[in-house]
């Protein structure tokens, strides 16, 4: 995007699309008014981008709410080494298209200690790789504020989390010593060291997402769609078996089949589900029928009951 | 919210087509209209955690494995088969070890028609902080009693609270009314009952609605099974056509949030509309500068606009370079919001140090921050409803009225003429947390908030009193507005005597 625009070229080229429904619209306006919030009032914000379908709507609402401005903060992938390759193709290709400032980080004991999802368990890995390497990266960075794709109907904790959700200079969540949030009034005051994770999809279901991606023609990472590819069955999951890291276990072998990803992470870690919808349209269609929340896919909130509010509390996302 | 789109419901709702749904029906998809924010407020002994769970249930907002999970966790089924409820609500793993419910929680959930957000808030001790945190943004309040002991005085607390936030329609959810044998006459009598209550603090949108939440009558499927007598309107088809608030009667306010200059040929001010509405041409006013501008195109990612209203995030721009900044409010020429340096307010205590007279708060309002001394007035006593005659602190949970003053000029509307421009928080500058939300009531004058529009002040001074008054620049100013006449104080003193008895 240049950084100086015509005055007769302010449109933006897509102005022929449907114009969005009050309900997504208000959704939009709200999120727009965080990002700019959060980035009027702190010295060094950025945005966790985890290069999936909520991160895909949270990056474009980020370029809306700066137009026609560039996106003033920093992109962070927080990577574990062990993501679906097509992830990594996908994020690169977004940082080159819209112009964007990234930063990568993995926890350097990920290689040191070869901690992986198979030897150390998903509990462990996640708590190294993700939160450890999360703080990791917002320390280094010095960054007082940050973005995240969060929403509060993705898991139990997460409804009582703030949209300005506060966290101490050891990146603690306290569930019980929340600031109370009125109105659209957030307290953004925090002493140095301190910083505040901002959620501006706190509002949207999943539902909402996928059709703001569907009205916005918001591009996504292929696996979301449902392709002929390999995988392995292992602890009720459907793993996808194309990274030669994943060895097969005893009596295990790799399967065929139309398979896509509600969400998406480290592949060892997600599993796909059976499905014939290869483009947006059959995916909400096959939502609108799912009687299985998005998170079931996921082996880290299985780990235990109240799971998420434990690694929140640690500085998880 | 399109007028059409409330028409059309009304009229299907009136015909009787949309009363039930399927079990089978699949996840919704609401295009229509805004999403409604409600609160609810009762306790557990109420069945709240029961009906939010109804709700979620029979909207089919919970899924197959979290489902599951909840049966695995509670290992128990009340009789209908059912989850304990409470369990899919109380989230946090310390709420769950002490059985109590802590904060406010933001559930989700769908219909054709429209969908909604509820501030779930717990119905204890710490209520008053919590359900004025959900009830800031809700548009409806949903009021629960056990149909068995009627109106309680939390009833009253909590409607009270509600109508201070400034929520207009109430629903009063008769609750377990299976176990009052389905009377009639009991439902006559409390709903009698609560629609006194609420005449009698301003709200006048009121439905009553008979229920069992734990059997799933007259939550979002109808009761008629049980209660023929009932010809009323379920639980959701009220929120379906309840409204959503709408700033748009007021005059245009957008409180700037940043300045976008991307280059050299563009100057943009971004932010929210917070009331009325903007087109390219108007005449807009910066406060507190007073200056004068015209908008010259209204930018958003999308197109650029021919007008935007209240709730859109735009992007402004102005025909001439003026001084806008960060806490700046642009209004529309015609209908302005007061500016000043002293204005009165009520507002609710949320922390334990409660509100101290005379302590220098940071208070945030929009996007503007400035630097504001709080000297409480009096205070609510929600057990009657009636304020006390004077108070110097408030402690947490309290509301009060307040006098507030400003170091710096302030800019504010009447919290009952626009919620967004009129609603402020307050924060302890030595901790940092927000310790009042606050809602303006009026701008206060120097001469003791007596200004109203249009009227005119008797006052009898010491004649060397009047000489200094007339002295000043404030009163030279308008000299030709003033009547004044030279009188003995007995006059004076039967003249005034004779206007007020």
């Amino acid at each position: 995007m240049p950084s100086t625009l015509p005055e007769t070229e302010l449109h933006n080229p897509q102005t022929t699309k449907t114009p969005l429904d009050p309900h997504l619209k208000a959704l939009e306006n709200e999120a727009i008014h965080i990002f700019r919030e959060v980035a009027a009032e702190f010295d060094k914000p950025v945005m966790l981008y985890s290069v999936g379908k909520d991160s895909s709507v949270l990056l474009h609402l980020a370029r809306k709410a700066f137009y026609p401005g560039r996106v003033p903060f920093p992109l962070l992938h927080v990577n574990t080494g062990w993501k679906f390759s097509e992830m990594i193709a996908f994020r690169d290709e977004t940082v080159k298209k819209y112009d964007l400032d990234f930063i990568e980080h993995i926890n350097p004991r990920g290689t040191a200690e070869n901690v992986t999802p198979f030897s150390h368990g998903s509990a462990l890995f996640t708590d190294i790789m993700k939160t450890e390497g999360l703080r990791q990266a917002l320390d280094a960075g010095g960054f007082d504020a940050a973005f995240g794709g969060a929403r509060r109907d993705e898991e139990a904790s997460r409804a009582k989390e703030r949209i300005y959700s506060f966290r101490t200079p050891e990146h603690r969540w306290d569930p019980r010593a929340q600031r109370p949030e009125l109105w659209n009034i957030y307290n953004g005051m925090i002493r140095k060291g301190e910083s505040v994770r901002a959620f501006p999809l706190s509002n949207w279901t999943e539902v909402d997402i996928w059709r703001y991606i569907q009205v916005e023609d918001i591009p996504l990472v292929p696996l979301y769609y449902a392709k002929e590819r390999p995988y392995v069955e292992r602890d009720g999951m459907m793993i996808l078996a194309e990274d030669p890291r994943l060895e097969l276990l005893p009596g295990e072998k790799v399967q065929h089949g139309s398979i896509r990803f509600r969400t998406l992470g480290d592949f060892p870690l997600t599993g796909a589900i059976p499905s014939q919808a290869t483009n947006l349209e059959e995916v909400i269609a096959e939502l609108e029928i799912a009687t299985v929340s998005e998170r079931q896919g996921r082996a880290i909130d299985r780990d235990q009951s109240g799971s998420m509010e434990k690694k929140k509390r640690e500085g998880y996302f | 919210m399109t007028v059409s789109a409330i028409a059309q419901a009304a009229a299907e709702a009136s015909t009787g087509s949309v009363t039930a749904f399927p079990a089978n029906e699949t996840a919704r998809v609401p295009r229509d209209t805004r999403p409604l924010r409600l609160i609810t407020c009762g306790s557990v002994d109420d069945g709240k955690s029961t009906l939010i769970g109804r709700l979620l249930w029979d909207t089919k907002a919970v899924k197959e494995d979290q489902a599951a999970t909840l049966r695995r966790d509670s290992g128990k089924q009340n009789d209908l088969g059912l989850p304990d409820f409470a369990l899919l609500l109380d989230g946090l793993q310390a709420e769950r070890e002490q059985g109590i419910t802590i904060d406010v929680a933001y559930r989700y959930f769908a219909t054709d028609k429209r969908s909604f957000i509820v501030a779930d808030t717990p119905g204890h001790e710490q209520y008053t902080r919590n359900m004025a945190t959900g009830a800031s943004t809700a548009d409806l309040a949903v009021l629960l009693v056990d149909a068995r002991t009627g109106l309680l005085e939390q009833t009253r607390r909590h409607a009270t609270i509600a109508s201070l936030m400034g929520i207009k329609q109430f629903v009063l959810a008769v609750n377990k009314f299976d176990l009052v044998g389905y009377d009639r006459a009991r439902f006559d009598q409390i709903s009698h009952e609560f629609r006194e209550l609420a005449l009698s603090l301003g709200v006048r949108q009121i439905t009553a609605i008979p229920m069992s939440a734990l059997k799933g009558e007259n939550v979002v499927y109808d009761g008629k099974a049980s209660m023929p007598w009932y010809d009323g309107q379920t639980l959701v088809e009220v929120l379906e056509l309840a409204t959503v608030r709408s700033a748009q009667t007021v005059g245009f306010r957008l409180p700037v949030q940043r300045v976008s200059r991307p280059g050299e040929s563009f100057r943009g001010y971004q932010g929210t509309v917070a009331g009325g509405s903007v087109k390219p041409g108007d005449s807009v006013v910066i406060l507190p500068s007073g200056m004068v501008a015209n908008v010259t195109k209204i930018v958003t990612f999308d197109l650029v606009r021919n007008a935007a209203v209240a709730g859109d995030a735009i992007t402004l721009v102005l025909d001439r370079q003026v001084d806008v900044s960060r806490g700046d409010m642009i209004v529309s020429l015609e209908s302005k919001p007061q500016t000043g340096l002293a204005f009165d307010a009520q507002l609710v205590a949320l922390q334990s140090d409660g509100i101290q007279p005379g302590k220098r708060y940071w208070l945030k309002s929009g996007s503007r921050r400035q630097r504001v001394t709080v000297e409480p007035s009096s205070q609510l006593d929600l057990k009657s409803g009636k304020w006390s005659h004077h108070t110097e602190t408030l402690a947490m949970n309290a509301i009060g009225k307040v006098h507030l003053a400003f170091d710096e000029q302030a800019v504010f509307d009447a919290y009952e003429q626009n919620r967004t421009t009129g609603a402020f928080i307050l924060i302890d500058p030595d901790t940092n947390n927000t310790v009042a939300g606050g809602m303006i009531t009026a701008k206060r004058s120097s001469l003791s908030g007596i200004h109203t529009e249009d009227s005119r002040v008797l006052l009898s001074l010491p004649a060397d009193l009047a000489d200094q008054l007339m002295a000043t620049e404030l009163f030279s100013a308008r000299r030709e507005e003033a009547d004044i006449r030279r009188i003995s104080a007995g006059k004076a003193a039967e003249v005034l005597d004779g206007i007020d008895g």
